[in-house]
C-alpha cells in the first residue's frame, strides 16, 4: 500500500457509491422481475392445470346472453360482452361526472356555511362535516339504498310532485326530452354557437388587453351560446318533445326513469364526497389572509364582490389539487355500486361478465386498466387547470 | 346566568349586550342583521324539524329489539360464545398496555389521556350492554390505570424503546389469544380467522392494515425520493397504479386470484389474510404519498448538515430526516389511518363478515326483515364513534406537537 | 422528544416481526405441507395428493355451501350451519370419519364457489348448484347424483294478477347475478318477446329485500329456492310462485376434475341415502337391520363384501354412520323441507322412482 492524498484515493470498487449503486439497482430489478415472472409463470401454468385455458379476449366479441338493467347505449342479450362492457364504462361515467357536479356544489355551499359569522349555520355545516367524515361511504350507501330509497312507496302508490315528477322505491321518474328528427341539425346549430362563443371570448379578451377593462367573458360566453341555440330551436321544427311519465302497467312509462340504484349511488357518493369538499374549500378560503378581505372591503367592494373577485381566485389555487384527488375518489368510489345493484363498470365487468366467462385475468386487466387511464386523465386535465390558473393570477 | 356579570350599578352604564352576555353573544353570532337573523330562524327551523322526525323515529318507530338479539354477532361475529373470554383478555391487555405506553412515552396524565381512560365508562353507559360486558369494561379501565401506576415504577432507561418491545410482546400474545393453540381438546382451542366477525374483525383488518402498511409505506416514499433511478421508477409505479384503482378491484382479485399467482401445492392462504393482504398494499401507496410530502417540507439544510456532521446516508435517513417528516405529517397520516379503518368495510363486499358484513346478514334473517334502518345507524354511529375518536385525538396531539401552526 | 425516536427505529423490525406473526398465525390448519418436487433426496415418486388423503389429514372436511337460502343451506341463529345441502356435507364427513361435525361448511357466493373449489379451497361444493354442460367440461367439474330436482320459476304477487310469462311486459324482475338464472331469465323473456327491467343483486338476500320492499314485481330463482324464501316473507300467502318453469335445474354436488376416488365416494355417499330410503332404512332403525340376511342391505351397512373401501371408507360399517347420523333421503328431506318444516314442499320428482319420481340409485354389487 502506497500513500497517496485523500483526494486521489479512487475507493475500492466495493465502496464506490456509484457501482453500489448500479448494483443494488440491478439487484432490486432482478429480484421485482423475477417475482413478476415467478407469480406470472404460477399463473399461466395454474390456469393451463385447472382450467386448460390461454390468455384472450376473443371472448369479448361472443354474444353476451344477459340483461343490464340500465343503459345509455342500445343493449340487449344479443350484443357483445365488449358492448356490455361499454355499458358499464358509461354508467359510471353519468354517475361520477353527475355525482361530482352535484357534490361540487354542495360542497362549496357548506364549506363557506362553515365559515358563516352565524352561529347556527357554521355549527350545522360543521356536523354534517363530522357526521359525514367519519361514516364508511359503504355503509352510507347501503343505508341510502336499503334504509332510505327502498323504504320510498311503492310504484303504484309513488308521490307525484308537479312535473310530473313520480317518487318510488323504483327510482324517479321525471318528464324528459325525447329528440325528434330534427334534433341532429339542432345539435350541429349548437356546435355553432359554442364555436360563435369562443370567438366573441376572442374578441372580448383582446379587447380586455387594449383597454385594461376585463369583461365578464364567461358571462359573454354563455349569453351567446344561448341566443344561437334559441335561435335555433325557434326556427328548426321541434327538436325536442317533452315526455311525461305516466303510471302505466307495473312501472311508469316515458320520460326518464333515474333508478333507485342509481339515485342510491348517487346521494351517497354526493354526500360523502361533499363532506371532504367542503374541508377543502374552507381551508381554501382560510389560506386568503385576512388582510385581503379588509384592503377589498376598504375599497368599498361588497361582501359578494369580495368573495367573486378577491377570495375565490386565490383560494382556488390552494383547492385545486386536493379537489381533484377528491374527484378521483369519487370515480374510484364509485365502483362500490356493486353493492347495492347499479350496473356500472366494475358490476358489469368485474362480476356479471367474469361470473358468465370465467376470464378472471382478463376483465381485471381491463377493468383496472380502465379506472388507472381515468385516473391519469383527470389529474392530467385538472393539472392544465391548475397551471392555467397560476398564470392567470401571475 | 346572565346576572352574574357585574354589580347593579355597572349594568346601567354598559349597553345591554354588555349587562348580558348571553344578549351581546347571541346578538354577535345570531341576530347582527336582517340577514342573518333570517339565516338563524332559518337554521332553527331545520334543526328542529330534523330533530324531531329523527328523535320520534328514535323513541317511537324504530324497532331497537333486533340490536340486543343480535348484539353477540355484531360485536364478534362467529367466534365462539365459549371461548368469548379470550377476547375480554385481549381487551384487559390492551388496557394496560396503553396505560404502560403513556406512562412510558408521554409521562403525566394530560388531556388526551383523560379522554382514553372515560372510553371504557362511555362505553359502560350503551343500553346494549349486558351486566358482564360493563363489570368487564370496568376491569379494563382498572387495568389501564394499574398499567400507568406501575410502569412509573419500572427502573427503565430507554422508554421510547421499552414502550416498543411491550407493544411488539401485546401483539404476539394477542394473536396467540384470538388464535389459540394448537389442539382441539386444549385450554385454548385454535378459532380460525373466518370466524373473526364483526366490530372485532373490522378492529383488527384496521389495526394491522395500519400496522403493516406504515413501514411499507415509508420505504415507498424514500425509494421515490431515491437517487437511484430504478428504485424510483418502480415506486412511483407502484404509487400511482395503486392509487389509480379502486380498493374493491384489489380485494375482489385478493379473493379470486392471489392463489392463482402462487405455486401448485402452496398452502392455501386464509381469506381474512387476503383481505389484508389487499388493504395493507391499497393503504402503502397512501402512506407513501403523504410521508414524501413530508420529506419535502424537510429543508435541503438538514440533509446538507447530517452530511457535514458524517452521518451516512442511512444514519441521516433515519436519525435527521424521518423524524422531522413523520412528525411533519401526523396529522395526515391520522387521517388516512381513519379512511383505512373506513375502508375495511369493503370486505364485506368479497364474503367476509366484518361488522357491516355481519349487519347484511341479519337484516336478512327472516326474524328481523325489515329493520334495515335500525341495524345499518347502529353500524354507521359504531363506525362513526372510532373514526371520530381517532380524528379528534389527532387534533389534540397536532396541537400539542405544535404541528398545525405556523 | 427523545423517546419518539426509539419508536421509529424500531418500527420496522416490529412491522415484520408483527408480519411474521401474522402469517404465521392465519395459515389455515388446513392442507399438509406440500410435496417438494424438487427435493432430490425423496425417494417417492411425485404424485399429486389425493382430496380423500388431504381431508384425512386435515381431519375434517370441507364443503363449499350456501349461508343464505333457508332449507338448504344457511346460518341458524347459534351460528351453525344447516339445511339440505349442510345434511350431504354431513354425510359425506361421516362417512370419512363416522363423525358427521367434522366439517367446516365454507359459505360461498354463486360467483365465487368453483374457484374456491378449483384453488383447493374446499372439497366439495354442495351449495343448490345446477350440473351444465359448461360447468361439466369448460369449468372443470365433475357433478355427483342430483340429489334435488329444480326448475327455475318466478314468484310474483297475488294481487298483480300474473300468470303466464306475457303478462309481465315491462316489469322489472329482481334476479342474482352470475347465476344460470340471469342467462334463462333473458333468453326466456325474449323468447317470449316480452319487454322487461333486470334489476340485477350479488346475493338472494338483496334479491328478496328489494322484491320484499316492491322494487320489483317478481324474483326469479330456482323454484325450490322460491319456496323456501317464500315463507321468510313477510306474508307469504300475498305471494303466488308461477305454474311456467324457466328452465331444467339439476341439483346435486360438485368436485375437482381428475380425483376419481374422490368423485366416487361422493357419488355413493348421496347413491347410499336413496338406498337406504328403498330399502326403508332410517337412522332410528337402522340397528335392527343389521342381522339382516338381504344381501343388499348387508352390501349397504358394510356386512357383506368389501365396496366401501373401495371408495376409500373403512369397511366396517361401510354406509352405517352415514345412515345413522344423518339418515335416508327421506329423513334428510324430511327434516329440512318436508311437512313439518315452515317449507312444506311436495316432493314431486324428488320421490322415489317407485313413487314417481325420479330418485333412482345405483344397486351396489
Amino acid at each position: 500500500m502506497q500513500t497517496i492524498h485523500a483526494s486521489q484515493v479512487k475507493p475500492p470498487f466495493y465502496r464506490d457509491e456509484r457501482i453500489l449503486g448500479i448494483i443494488s439497482q440491478v439487484l432490486i430489478v432482478v429480484i421485482v422481475l423475477g417475482l413478476g415472472l415467478f407469480f406470472f409463470s404460477n399463473m399461466i401454468s395454474g390456469l393451463r392445470e385447472k382450467h386448460s385455458v390461454a390468455i384472450s379476449f376473443t371472448f369479448l366479441s361472443q354474444g353476451a346472453g344477459f340483461d343490464i338493467g340500465e343503459s345509455l347505449i342500445e343493449y340487449s342479450r344479443e350484443r357483445t360482452y365488449f358492448r356490455a362492457f361499454v355499458v358499464g364504462l358509461l354508467n359510471t361515467f353519468q354517475v361520477a361526472f353527475l355525482g361530482i357536479v352535484i357534490a361540487t356544489a354542495l360542497g362549496i355551499v357548506i364549506g363557506v356555511m362553515r365559515l358563516s359569522t352565524n352561529f347556527l349555520i357554521s355549527r350545522i355545516a360543521a356536523v354534517y362535516i363530522e357526521i359525514f367524515r367519519n361514516i364508511p361511504l359503504l355503509v352510507l350507501l347501503i343505508f341510502w339504498a336499503q334504509a332510505v330509497f327502498l323504504k320510498l312507496p311503492r310504484v303504484a302508490e309513488a308521490f307525484v310532485l308537479p312535473g310530473p315528477i313520480f317518487l318510488s322505491n323504483r327510482g324517479i321518474a321525471i318528464p324528459w326530452g325525447i329528440p325528434t328528427e330534427s334534433w341532429g341539425t339542432f345539435l350541429i346549430v349548437l356546435v355553432a354557437g359554442i364555436l360563435l362563443g369562443a370567438v366573441v371570448v376572442y374578441l372580448l379578451r383582446e379587447q380586455g388587453k387594449r383597454t385594461g377593462r376585463m369583461p365578464l367573458v364567461t358571462l359573454w360566453f354563455i349569453v351567446t351560446v344561448a341566443a344561437v341555440g334559441f335561435v335555433g330551436w325557434i326556427v328548426l321544427p321541434q327538436p325536442l318533445t317533452l315526455e311525461q311519465p305516466k303510471l302505466e302497467g307495473f312501472n311508469t312509462q316515458g320520460g326518464k326513469i333515474l333508478s333507485q340504484q342509481f339515485m342510491a349511488l348517487l346521494s351517497g357518493l354526493v354526500i360523502y364526497t361533499a363532506a371532504f369538499i367542503a374541508e377543502v374549500v374552507r381551508a381554501g378560503i382560510q389560506s386568503v389572509s385576512k388582510g385581503q378581505r379588509e384592503a377589498s372591503t376598504a375599497l368599498g367592494l361588497t361582501a359578494g364582490q369580495t368573495l367573486r373577485l378577491i377570495i375565490f381566485p386565490q383560494a382556488l389555487r390552494v383547492i385545486i389539487p386536493p379537489l381533484t384527488s377528491q374527484y378521483l375518489n369519487l370515480t374510484k368510489n364509485s365502483s362500490l355500486a356493486i353493492a347495492i345493484g347499479y350496473p356500472d363498470l366494475f358490476a358489469v365487468a368485474g362480476n356479471t361478465i367474469l361470473n358468465q366467462t370465467g376470464r378472471e385475468i382478463e376483465m381485471f386487466t381491463m377493468i383496472m386498466g380502465t379506472y388507472l387511464s381515468l385516473s391519469l386523465l383527470t389529474s392530467l386535465l385538472m393539472n392544465m387547470y391548475n397551471k392555467r390558473i397560476r398564470l392567470v393570477e401571475r | 346566568m346572565t346576572t352574574a356579570a357585574g354589580t347593579p350599578s355597572d349594568r346601567s352604564v354598559l349597553p345591554i349586550t354588555e349587562r348580558y352576555p348571553l344578549v351581546g353573544w347571541l346578538r354577535r353570532n345570531l341576530f347582527s342583521d336582517v340577514f342573518n337573523s333570517l339565516l338563524t330562524l332559518a337554521a332553527l327551523a331545520f334543526i328542529i324539524v330534523i330533530a324531531r322526525i329523527f328523535l320520534r323515529w328514535v323513541f317511537f318507530t324504530a324497532e331497537w329489539g333486533v340490536i340486543p338479539a343480535n348484539f353477540n354477532l355484531l360485536m364478534r361475529g362467529q367466534y365462539p360464545a365459549a371461548e368469548a373470554w379470550r377476547l375480554w383478555l385481549v381487551i384487559y391487555l390492551l388496557g394496560a398496555v396503553v396505560g404502560i405506553c403513556w406512562k412510558l412515552i408521554v409521562g403525566q396524565f394530560s388531556g388526551a389521556a383523560r379522554v382514553l381512560i372515560a372510553i371504557p365508562f362511555v362505553l359502560m353507559l350503551i343500553p346494549f350492554f349486558s351486566m358482564g360486558s360493563r363489570l368487564n369494561l370496568l376491569i379494563t379501565a382498572v387495568a389501564s390505570g394499574a398499567g400507568f401506576f406501575i410502569a412509573g415504577y419500572l427502573p427503565i432507561q430507554r422508554r421510547g424503546r421499552a414502550a416498543a418491545y411491550f407493544l411488539i410482546a401485546y401483539l404476539v400474545v394477542m394473536l396467540v389469544l384470538l388464535r389459540g393453540l394448537p389442539g382441539e381438546e386444549g385450554p385454548m382451542p385454535p378459532v380460525q380467522p373466518i370466524l373473526w366477525g364483526g366490530l372485532l374483525l373490522s378492529l383488527l383488518l384496521a389495526f394491522f392494515g395500519i400496522t403493516l402498511s406504515f413501514p411499507l409505506g415509508v420505504l415507498l416514499a424514500l425509494g421515490r425520493q431515491s437517487k437511484l433511478p430504478a428504485v424510483r421508477i418502480m415506486s412511483v409505479i407502484y404509487i400511482e397504479f395503486i392509487r389509480g384503482v379502486p380498493l374493491i378491484s384489489l380485494l375482489f382479485m385478493g379473493q379470486v386470484m392471489l392463489q392463482l399467482f402462487l405455486p401448485d401445492g402452496f398452502p392455501l392462504v386464509d381469506r381474512v389474510l387476503r383481505a389484508l393482504v389487499a388493504i395493507t398494499l391499497f393503504s402503502a401507496a397512501y402512506t407513501a404519498e403523504n410521508v414524501r410530502g413530508g420529506l419535502q417540507s424537510i429543508p435541503r439544510g438538514q440533509y446538507e448538515a447530517a452530511q457535514a456532521v458524517g452521518l451516512s446516508a442511512y444514519q441521516s435517513t433515519i436519525h435527521i430526516i424521518m423524524p422531522q417528516a413523520l412528525r411533519a405529517v401526523i396529522p395526515v397520516l391520522v387521517g388516512q389511518f381513519i379512511s383505512l379503518f373506513k375502508d375495511t368495510t369493503l370486505v364485506a363486499l368479497v364474503g367476509i363478515f366484518d361488522l357491516l358484513g355481519i349487519a347484511r346478514t341479519i337484516i336478512s334473517n327472516p326474524d328481523w326483515l325489515g329493520t334495515q334502518q335500525e341495524v345499518f345507524i347502529v353500524v354507521a354511529v359504531l363506525f362513526w364513534i372510532f373514526s371520530y375518536t381517532m380524528s379528534y385525538a389527532s387534533r389534540r396531539l397536532e396541537r400539542r406537537l405544535g404541528v398545525g401552526e405556523r | 422528544m427523545k423517546s419518539m425516536k426509539g419508536i421509529n427505529r424500531t418500527g420496522m423490525i416490529l412491522a415484520m416481526v408483527v408480519g411474521m406473526i401474522i402469517a404465521a398465525c392465519m395459515s389455515p390448519d388446513a392442507g399438509p405441507e406440500p410435496v417438494l418436487s424438487d427435493e432430490p433426496a425423496a425417494p417417492q415418486p411425485q404424485e399429486v395428493q389425493s382430496t380423500l388423503s388431504i381431508v384425512q389429514e386435515r381431519g375434517k372436511l370441507v364443503c363449499i355451501g350456501n349461508s343464505q337460502l333457508p332449507g338448504f343451506g344457511f346460518l341458524d341463529s347459534e351460528g351453525n350451519f344447516s339445511g339440505f345441502d349442510v345434511d350431504y356435507c354431513r354425510a359425506i364427513a361421516a362417512a370419512i370419519f363416522g363423525d358427521a361435525n367434522a366439517l367446516e361448511v365454507r359459505p360461498a357466493t354463486a360467483r365465487e364457489r368453483f374457484t374456491i373449489l378449483s384453488s383447493g379451497e374446499g372439497d366439495v361444493i354442495i351449495r343448490n348448484t345446477t350440473w351444465t354442460m359448461s360447468r361439466d367440461t369448460d369449468l372443470g367439474m365433475n357433478f355427483g347424483p342430483t340429489t334435488f330436482y329444480d326448475g327455475q320459476g318466478l314468484m310474483v304477487r297475488k294481487e298483480s294478477g300474473v300468470v303466464t310469462l306475457p303478462d309481465l311486459e315491462g316489469a322489472s324482475v329482481c334476479v342474482i347475478t352470475g347465476t344460470t338464472t340471469e342467462l334463462n331469465l333473458a333468453d326466456q323473456f325474449a323468447a317470449a318477446g316480452v319487454n322487461y327491467e333486470a334489476v340485477v343483486f350479488e346475493d338472494f338476500d338483496q334479491s328478496f329485500t328489494a322484491y320484499e320492499e316492491g322494487r320489483c314485481d317478481a324474483v326469479t330463482t330456482d323454484k325450490s329456492s322460491l319456496v323456501s324464501r317464500q315463507t321468510t316473507l313477510s306474508a307469504p300467502a300475498d305471494h303466488v310462485i308461477l305454474e311456467v318453469t324457466l328452465s331444467k335445474e339439476p341439483l346435486g354436488p360438485a368436485v375437482r376434475h381428475g380425483d376419481d376416488q374422490w368423485f366416487d365416494l361422493v357419488n355413493w355417499v348421496v347413491y347410499a341415502t336413496m338406498i337406504a330410503e328403498e330399502a326403508g332404512i332410517n337412522s332410528g332403525n337402522i340397528d335392527s337391520f343389521m342381522g339382516s340376511e338381504d344381501p343388499n342391505i348387508r352390501k349397504l351397512l358394510g356386512l357383506e363384501g368389501d365396496f366401501c373401501s373401495k371408495v376409500g371408507i373403512a369397511n366396517s360399517g361401510c354406509f352405517v354412520d352415514v345412515i345413522k347420523e344423518v339418515g335416508n333421503y327421506a329423513e334428510i328431506y324430511n327434516r329440512n323441507l318436508g311437512p313439518e318444516t315452515v317449507f312444506d314442499l311436495p316432493r314431486g320428482l324428488n320421490s322415489l322412482y317407485t313413487d314417481g319420481g325420479i330418485i333412482y340409485a345405483p344397486p351396489i354389487r
